[in-house]
């Protein structure tokens, strides 16, 4: 073949490629996806583990979508000002679509980002219920609002003690001072009194700063209180201070039951605490272990985390995979990466073969999916393990715990 | 004893116990100032270093702080000689606004040096007996915080000892109480000068050698230490070795009792109250002598 040969053998190939009906741009091109988590920081250790999730998506997608993804990683450190400049940079270098940051107050900030440059932005994990209050078009939340994990948390919690057959006169109530904690104790406020099943008043409600380096007064407080359990919204490494001090100050209330917050099923909270994580409840958003997707995910997480669980990392790496299966689905419907055209096609997903517990993922006007749905979780031979609603659980919940004693 | 009573008393003691080991975190600030006359605004920053120090040890050789804290203090000793020799004796004579930016430029050196290195993940040391309480009826003493005060105690009777007792403390002394008079009669000031802040400096590190018994560490903690540092020294005296110790007291024991008492996120808050309620009415501090 000569030179003239080959440029017109090449200009033939380039026009058949460029006028190819099948040549739409967004199929020949990668989804980008910016994933913005805390990787470091106070959070660091849930933003890893969350991290788990976006890593195992792109070959699982691959597999079930055809879609292929090319993830943006980005840290935001535990401090919302990054989360800001952070999504600012993802949008500048290209992402299609943002996904993260596991909290209300980076998920906030970052949502104005998304909102101003116009790049669907698709919450795996924030719970404050203002985020999709907005009135934003380009911000989805797939994960339970505040109310809603309260709601289902002391439903979770009536059942618990319908369970045990135990009857807590008392509670206090401890949380973190932050977006989510603030959120969380409005709709606890806003809830429990017209939750007359439960048998127990909140006698005390102690706020603490997420930050904090030591929490022996707020817990020698929350002591004094004589209630029966603990309440508990927190986060991870303040949730491992707290349960610390409450060992080193000897106090054993019936029981640590977290009406929906991080921390206490996640791996670190074990490793650190070993046998002195046992017992502790956490009542959220789960994962159905018979769902085939679970399944699916599950295989392709021991495959990279072969010396790991995915009971360790079952919130985060669900929600975030979710987050992101969500924006691939989108794409490929769409057939393009257009930021517009992106997030119509986000608003009309409906997945119904999912991870989490639930009905299927579909978005109401406002960009937030419905019925997602809670199981209560009981730290158990040191793995967070379902026992309730029974049709999922795998153990029976032990409540109170081993060693309660009436301060 | 009533529950709560015992309760109350656990935590006025814990309080007593971290203020003690605060209290060996200001001396150092306190010792470098009363003597030398530079503010170090590195301070918190080397207490953190110090605090990385003894967990590096820990992880890597299984040294507890108790006895990585010889390693680190004497480390911090040589630093802080050779930080005052090399850097901060050309500042001495200089305006005071030198020798803080000079610090201050320090101490960020300090804590991106710590994020480079350990990146921002907090990090801490595990240890079986950090989980004890000693008992005593209905006392509860945390161990971990009762092993350190008792550290930061023999430390600061050793640092008093020092200075009353020895020859080379007396000379410090009379560097600092006059300083041409020390020239005249020929003390090698900047010598004792470098000496007084690798003092200071080890000091520090056995401050941060206890408090990482008590607290987690990330990189950018320093700032708030030295600002503690600074709460304490004024409301004890600044340049009292003393007024240090009684100001990490006060400190740790009042926080305690406001966070118990009123609410726990007043902790803070108290301290600054106790701070401004002392600069009004004795503003030397408690134990400062006047101007």
């Amino acid at each position: 073949m000569n030179r003239r040969d080959f440029n017109k053998a090449a200009a033939a190939v380039g026009a058949a490629a460029a006028f190819s009906p099948l040549n739409v741009r967004a199929q020949a091109q990668k989804l980008k996806v910016g994933v913005i988590l805390p990787r470091s920081g106070v959070q660091g250790f849930i933003g890893q583990s969350c991290q788990k999730g976006a890593d195992l998506a792109p070959g699982v997608i691959k597999e079930m979508l055809g879609v292929d993804i090319e993830l943006m990683n980005a840290d935001w450190e535990t401090n919302v000002d990054v989360a800001r400049t952070r999504a600012e940079r993802l949008i500048q270098e290209g992402a299609h679509v943002l996904v993260g940051p596991f909290d209300s107050g980076a998920a906030a900030a970052i949502a104005q980002v998304a909102e101003q440059r116009g790049v669907p932005f698709v919450i795996n994990i924030a719970a404050a219920p203002q985020i999709t209050e907005q009135g934003y078009k380009f911000v989805f939340r797939n994960f339970q609002t505040a109310p809603d994990i309260v709601r289902n948390g002391l439903a979770l919690i009536g059942d618990l003690f319908r369970a045990t057959n135990v009857a807590p006169r008392s509670a206090v109530f401890m949380h973190v001072n932050d977006t989510f904690g603030q959120a969380m104790r409005g709709a606890i406020g806003a809830i429990l009194p017209s939750q007359t099943q439960l048998p127990f008043k909140i006698i005390e409600t102690i706020a603490y700063d997420p930050a904090a380096k030591d929490l022996t007064v707020e817990v020698g407080k929350a002591k004094a209180s004589k209630a029966d359990f603990l309440l508990l919204v927190c986060r991870l490494n303040d949730g491992i201070i707290l349960r610390r001090e409450m060992i080193k100050q000897k106090w054993n209330p019936m029981g640590v039951v977290g009406p929906g917050s991080p921390g206490m099923y996640e791996e670190q909270f074990f490793k650190t605490l070993g046998k002195h994580s046992e017992h502790c409840i956490s009542n959220v958003p789960w994962y159905n272990s018979k769902a085939e997707l679970t399944k699916v995910v599950e295989k392709a997480f021991l495959k990279q985390n072969p010396k790991d669980k995915l009971a360790y990392h079952g919130l985060n790496v669900g929600f975030t995979f979710e987050a992101i299966l969500i924006a691939a689905d989108a794409f490929k419907r769409a057939r393009s990466a257009d930021p517009k055209t992106l997030a119509e096609a986000i608003r009309q997903t409906n997945i119904t073969s999912k991870m989490m517990l639930g009905g299927p993922i579909k978005f109401n006007a406002k960009g937030q999916v419905e019925g997602i749905g809670s199981a209560c979780l009981q730290n158990l031979n040191l793995l967070p393990t379902v026992v309730l609603p029974e049709s999922a659980a795998t153990a029976k919940p032990v409540f109170p715990a081993p060693g309660y004693q009436r301060v | 004893m009533t529950a709560d009573l015992a309760n109350v008393t656990n935590l006025a003691l814990a309080g007593l116990l971290t203020g003690l080991v605060y209290g060996l975190m200001a001396l150092g600030l306190s010792v470098i100032f009363g003597i030398v006359r530079v503010v170090n605004f590195a301070h918190g920053e080397m207490m953190t270093i110090a605090m990385y120090a003894a967990v590096v040890l820990n992880a890597a050789l299984g040294l507890d702080p108790f006895l990585a804290v010889l390693i680190v203090a004497a480390a911090f000793f040589a630093f802080g000689y050779a930080l005052q020799a090399g850097l901060i004796n050309p500042f001495i004579t200089r305006p005071e606004h030198s020798q803080f930016m000079l610090l201050v430029a320090v101490a960020l050196i300090m804590v991106n040096a710590l994020l480079v290195i350990f990146g921002p993940s907090a990090r801490g040391v595990q240890l079986d007996y950090l989980l004890e309480s000693i008992e005593f009826g209905a006392l509860l003493i945390d161990r971990g915080k009762a092993y350190a005060a008792l550290v930061a105690c023999a430390t600061s009777a050793l640092l008093f000892a020092f200075f009353r007792f020895t020859a080379t403390g007396k000379a410090i002394r009379a560097c600092a109480d006059n300083f041409l008079g020390a020239k005249v009669v020929g003390l090698n000031v900047k010598r004792y000068y470098a000496l007084t802040f690798g003092l200071g400096s080890a000091c520090v590190a056995v401050a941060g050698c206890m408090m990482i018994l008590l607290v987690d560490v990330t990189p950018v903690i320093g700032p708030a230490y030295t600002l503690l540092a600074f709460v304490i020294v004024i409301v004890g005296g600044l340049g009292s070795m003393g007024g240090a110790l009684l100001g990490g007291i006060l400190i740790g024991v009042s926080e305690a009792m406001a966070g118990l008492l009123i609410q726990p996120s007043a902790k803070s808050m108290f301290s600054f109250a106790l701070l401004i309620l002392v600069l009004l009415l004795r503003p030397q501090g408690l134990l400062g002598r006047k101007p």
